[in-house]
């Protein structure tokens, strides 16, 4: 469509250099401040042009909080939601999908139903349960006699237990637990044409056959999306591990670290500091969301349509 | 989801769904029953075990002013950072979709910040609201003592609602671009045709068409508004001055692991649970019945 309107060309530009510049504040900011000295940093008004110290603020910055450990934590959370996710997902639409079985559209919501609360809603029952995952399990044989029974016969009481503070099973499993990535698949799946399972099963592969050479080939674009979703969300998670993890030097990721990098609130004003640890913390999902942006927008918006 | 080709087979199914299963039901069902539980009993200040308490956990925390003072704290919270994000989004994601050269400079950093952790913004969002640093401070030279969130209430609150709304412009973007890319260009032009310039067709062609993503992305703002709050609050004013930020998830927090009083806490929870549901049930229901036009 051809059609000449320079003023409002002229506007759009202006609009969208404007949100440039809304977008992009916080992130100059950052590496501003990241890069002066001490005495630039105070400066009022700032300078907004970097400075050369930013190396050795990052230096300090990651001395300060042990970041080193911090970052492997964090690499390991993030990793293994996003792996556990993808798996479990994939598996349980599978299921969902593909099989006719009676309790299927029950399961189905079991599981949708945990898109509506997000953990931060119900974070002090989920905490609950930290102390010992098996509870539920230990509960159920104590409500059936299941454990008196037992004792009786062998003289051993049965007490399941499995603490998960300050363990990557805590900080892993409860953020695996939901079900965007289920969701996701299962759209995905859904938009597999009938014809493709009845080949399949004509050329006599079994389901188990046909999840792994026709359906994994098929999603792997999905896969990319969620793995960045999840990446992202992962990596950024803060309340949780800052529960669940009272070792901090151990097992505290990076996010956590934020705050015990900020200036206290009568000692040396040292911004620059905060600023480059903000600025190495907050890059690592950076990148990863602008190298995938073309496939993880894509799996966004199929995710909650 | 109407298949016609099922592969049946009476145990492979529940192991596929097995690991996911289990896995809910421990970190979901379990511990939501649990709150349930807790939310209607008191615990024994020497231990014990649980007393039944009916609904007192919830007339306490009813006849709490300080409550009351947090839940409209938090609803102005969600409603500014809601209208704030969404009203930038969607200008810039109206503006992108014309596709004039350059843009995808520009598409894509409007992205960037949905990848920021939002305690990571909210340390750089201080910073540059810091009465004593050099970028808004710079006001107090002018006029000493005009800007102070760590003081002023009203300040703190506004500069956590700012750094909300800007973390919320990456996400709502998204969506509004792909919604409004997805309308048929025919549409468009026919407008043209017609006669109507580029910001009538936006107000009067694009807008009503794209109101379902509106109405979806209100809601997810809204329940977002209970989640990020957290991280963002907690690093940049901790509640205060004065409780001046404490809104609803943060006073759940402060009371279940500081003040370690579950059963408030499980109440405050249950309240929050049936209000994001709530929220998700009108987007269900409501919306989309009523706000269709294609």
């Amino acid at each position: 469509m051809i059609e000449r309107s320079p003023i409002f060309d002229f506007i759009t530009y202006a609009t969208m250099i404007l949100g440039l510049v809304l977008v992009l504040v916080p992130f100059w900011v950052t590496i501003v401040a990241g890069s002066q000295s001490l005495q630039e940093v105070s400066q009022v008004p700032l300078n907004l042009w970097p400075s050369g110290h930013l190396l050795e603020n990052i230096q300090t910055a990651w001395a300060r909080a042990d970041l080193g450990p911090k970052m492997i934590n964090s690499l390991i959370v993030a990793v293994g939601v996003t792996t556990g996710k993808i798996v479990l997902a994939a598996l349980s639409a599978f299921a969902i999908v593909f099989f006719n079985f009676k309790a299927r559209m029950l399961c189905f919501w079991l599981i949708f139903i945990t898109l509506m609360l997000p953990l931060e809603v119900r974070i002090v029952p989920t905490y609950s349960i930290a102390a010992n995952a098996l509870l539920p399990f230990q509960t159920l044989l104590d409500t059936f006699g299941i454990t008196s029974l037992l004792e009786m016969m062998s003289g051993v009481r049965v007490t399941l237990e499995w603490n998960l503070l300050n363990s990557y099973t805590g900080l892993i499993l409860p953020l695996v637990a939901t079900a965007t990535g289920t969701f996701l698949y299962r759209q995905f799946f859904m938009t597999i044409p009938d014809e493709l399972v009845e080949a399949s099963k004509m050329d006599g592969s079994g389901p188990i056959r046909f999840f792994f050479e026709v359906l994994l080939p098929l999603s792997r674009t999905n896969m990319l999306a969620l793995a960045t979703i999840m990446f992202v969300s992962s990596w950024n998670q803060y309340l949780w591990p800052l529960l669940i993890t009272t070792d901090r030097a151990n097992f505290g990721t990076v996010v956590m670290q934020l705050k015990a990098l900020i200036p206290a609130q009568n000692g040396t004003p040292d911004w620059n500091v905060t600023m480059a640890g903000a600025l190495i913390i907050m890059l690592p999902p950076l990148l990863v969301v602008a190298l995938m942006q073309r496939w993880f927008v894509r799996g966004l918006i199929s995710r909650d349509k | 989801m109407e298949r016609r080709a099922f592969y049946r087979n009476p145990i492979l199914p529940w192991l596929l769904l097995a690991p996911q299963l289990i896995l809910v039901l421990v970190f979901f069902y379990w511990p939501t029953s649990q709150a349930l539980f807790w939310a209607f009993t008191l615990e024994q200040p020497w231990g014990g075990g649980n007393t039944w308490a009916g609904f007192n956990n919830f007339l306490s925390l009813f006849g709490d002013t300080r409550y009351w003072a947090t839940v409209g704290r938090s609803a102005f919270y969600a409603i500014a950072a809601t209208v704030i994000s969404m009203g930038i989004a969607l200008t810039l994601a109206m503006f992108v979709d014309r596709a004039l050269k350059g843009t995808r400079l520009f598409q894509s950093v409007f992205v960037w910040p949905y990848a920021i952790a939002a305690p990571a913004a909210g340390v750089a969002f201080r910073f540059i609201f810091a009465p004593e640093a050099g970028l808004i401070g710079a006001v107090n030279e002018i006029w000493p003592g005009i800007w102070n969130p760590a003081t002023n209430g009203f300040h703190a609150l506004g500069m956590v609602i700012v750094c909300h709304a800007w973390l919320g412009i990456g996400y709502n973007f998204i969506f509004f671009l792909a919604a409004l890319q997805m309308l048929p260009k025919s549409l468009s032009e026919a407008g043209a045709m017609d006669g109507a310039r580029p910001y009538r067709r936006m107000l009067d062609l694009q807008l009503p068409l794209i109101a379902p993503t509106v109405f979806f992305l209100l809601i997810m703002n809204l329940i977002s508004s209970f989640t990020d709050s957290f991280g963002l609050i907690d690093v940049m004013t901790e509640g205060g001055p004065i409780n001046a930020t404490e809104v609803m998830v943060y006073k759940l927090y402060v009371d279940g692991f500081k003040g370690l009083d579950y059963s408030g806490a499980a109440a405050q929870s249950i309240v929050l649970m049936i209000l994001v549901i709530a929220l998700t049930f009108i987007q269900f229901r409501w919306v989309e019945k009523r706000v269709h036009y294609n």
